[in-house]
């Protein structure tokens, strides 16, 4: 008395029952997985700050936090910026093509103004914090002085470009920052307005 | 098991577990598993690792969940909430060193019994699918320790962590979004605090819970191999079981609860004495509040990580560098099919056999070491001689198995 299975009917019954559930699957899936996407508050906490450097000493550096990054402002001496061009050949990015930073940044300081370096002091590599280590030979024989990592050894002149053969692929970051005066600095914004 | 055919009829026994099994398969379940599993009689050392391994599980579960009675998981209080642990709370600081050295002892149980695997060719067919499974655990072993080692928020556990998920960014173009979408911020912060507590006390353990079970199904299904890498029930006696097997319980229950007391004699004197595992177990940067904008001077990760961390550090190239620390733990999942002797334990295969495995250890070791030390020139070379040894493990295994001149197998398990 039972009827003969039809098949046909059956195999599509289960392939379009599975397509829907596997298409309800994803729209329940969008709100676990975007819930941890940054939240609004934590988006909105990269507000700009100001940073005096009235103070700072040259040969000195300043790290001060934003957006939760330490961010450094170097006062690098004279015969610190005459020592950038004799490493250029060992540098991986000597004319910052492949790194970030703003359009005014991209020159030979990595600075808008030569004397003073701004820079997100998080390791291009795997985001440790850089030490500063200015003084020729501080890290070995060739040191001429810039940055090291100390988590797997990545080495950064001074102004925060990489060498070769490090595990840094880029430069340093620079952020976007504008002089409000000549000891006032706003990072977080260039001239254009906020980043 | 009861002999009555329906479930309706009388049962003459029918006792507190009668009344179960009509129920529930307790016996059933207790005979498969445990009373009457089959297990080779010629168990040795080695083979104290696995039941080991459920032990130093249950502590960390339940010192766990003690700990979370007490711990804050918030930027503010975590580091603070240790401390009060440490010295507030009763017990507080047997039960944090229980929980923290037991993570050391974990990996260090686990290691052991997949040593024991590599040795006596336990991952070969039809064990591919136990030691997948167990793969997976490790990985997820791994996970849970990652997540946990940021929960006490001092200087160790905040750049670890920001080490670790900046490998997510060395992937091409989706990278960054995807390390921003693990840490929920764009800095290690409170919320990447919050979510992986949420992951290191509920769900990975969950998985562990489910993938431990599914490991002894696996295991069960296919029986237990031995240090002679012999089938057990190739000889049967007359009520078809094997002659080399042996019960579980009483024999190796028994055994076991031996080999998990003087493990127990030896935990407890690391707690009681050494908890801090000379700087290996808990890192002497992790007594400091995590401060975001100083990376200690000298960053490693705990000891269980430094062999791949070492391999990481070797390549000098980002993307490389993290493909190269993948793969080391991937070769491991292919294992079963790179290893095409049909010969599994070391006891009758050939010198090459032999010779890899050393040279794999060794490599193991010197990696595990040089991932504790600061990258100096000669040390990254040291490492990438290593990281080569360790390579050439899988490669020399699949290109030398077939042909390895093997010793023939005895019939029975020798003792």
């Amino acid at each position: 008395m039972t009827e003969p299975v039809n098949e046909k009917r059956r195999n599509f019954l289960v392939a379009a029952t599975g397509v829907v559930g596997a298409v309800g699957a994803t729209f329940v899936a969008v709100p676990f997985v975007s819930s941890w996407q940054p939240s609004e508050k934590a988006q909105a906490a990269g507000a700009p700050i100001d940073v005096d450097i009235s103070a700072l000493a040259e040969g000195q550096m300043l790290t001060v936090e934003w957006r939760g990054k330490p961010v450094w402002v170097v006062r690098r001496p004279q015969s610190a910026l005459e020592a950038l061009p004799t490493v250029r050949d060992g540098l991986r990015d000597p004319d910052s093509q492949a790194s970030v930073q703003p359009d005014f940044a991209r020159n030979e300081y990595r600075s808008l103004k030569p004397e003073y370096l701004v820079m997100i002091g998080v390791c291009t590599h795997l985001g440790c914090a850089p030490l500063y280590k200015p003084n020729a030979g501080a890290i070995s024989a060739d040191w001429v002085g810039g940055f090291f990592c100390p988590c797997h050894g990545s080495r950064f002149d001074m102004a925060g470009r990489v060498f070769k053969s490090v595990p840094a692929p880029t430069n340093l970051e620079v952020p976007p920052y504008r002089f409000l005066s000549d000891t006032q600095i706003r990072i977080g914004e260039n001239e254009q307005g906020a980043a | 098991m009861s002999d009555n055919k329906s479930n309706m009829a009388p049962n003459k026994k029918l006792d507190i577990l009668g009344w179960i099994d009509e129920r529930f398969p307790l016996t059933q379940v207790w005979n498969e598993h445990v009373a009457q599993y089959y297990a080779p009689k010629n168990f040795n050392f080695f083979y104290f690792f696995g039941a080991l391994a459920l032990l130093v599980l249950v502590n960390q579960l339940v010192t766990g969940i003690w700990l979370t009675m007490s711990y804050k998981p918030s930027a503010a209080e975590a580091f603070n909430s240790i401390e009060y642990i440490m010295r507030d709370v009763d017990w507080g600081w047997l039960i944090r060193y229980m929980h923290s050295t037991g993570a050391s002892a974990f990996f260090i149980v686990i290691y052991v019994h997949m040593f024991r695997g590599l040795m006596y060719g336990s991952y070969q067919k039809p064990r591919e699918l136990v030691w997948l499974i167990g793969m997976l655990i490790f990985l997820v072993l791994m996970a849970e320790a990652f997540m946990g080692y940021l929960l006490p928020w001092g200087q160790m556990s905040y750049w670890g962590a920001q080490v670790i998920i900046s490998l997510f960014g060395a992937v091409p173009i989706v990278g960054d979004a995807m390390a921003t979408w693990i840490r929920g911020d764009f800095v290690i912060s409170d919320v990447t605090l919050n979510r992986f507590f949420a992951l290191h006390v509920i769900a990975l353990p969950l998985v562990l819970v489910v993938l431990v079970y599914l490991h002894i199904v696996a295991l069960h299904k296919v029986g237990s191999n031995n240090p002679d890498g012999i089938d057990i029930k190739q000889h049967k006696n007359a009520l078809g079981l094997p002659k080399d097997g042996i019960p579980f319980h009483p024999y190796y229950s028994i055994k076991d609860m031996m080999g998990a007391s003087v493990f127990m004699f030896l935990f407890a004197l690391v707690i009681f004495y050494w908890p801090e595992g000379g700087g290996f177990f808990l890192e002497a940067p992790n007594f400091e509040p995590a401060n975001p904008m100083k990376t200690p001077e000298h960053i490693a990760p705990v000891w269980y990580f430094t062999p791949f961390y070492a391999i990481l550090r070797a390549v000098p190239d980002k993307l490389l560098g993290v493909m190269a620390m993948g793969m080391s733990i991937m070769f491991l999942f292919v294992l079963p099919w790179l290893d095409r002797c049909r010969v599994r334990s070391i006891r009758y295969r050939g010198w090459q056999f032999k010779a890899n495995l050393t040279m794999f250890v060794v490599s193991f070791f010197v990696l595990g070491y040089l991932g504790t030390q600061p990258p100096t020139p000669v040390l990254t070379l040291l490492a990438q001689v290593f990281t080569f040894t360790y390579f050439s493990y899988f490669v020399v295994m699949w290109l030398t198995s077939p042909m390895e001149r093997t010793k023939p197998l005895p019939e029975r398990v020798t003792a």
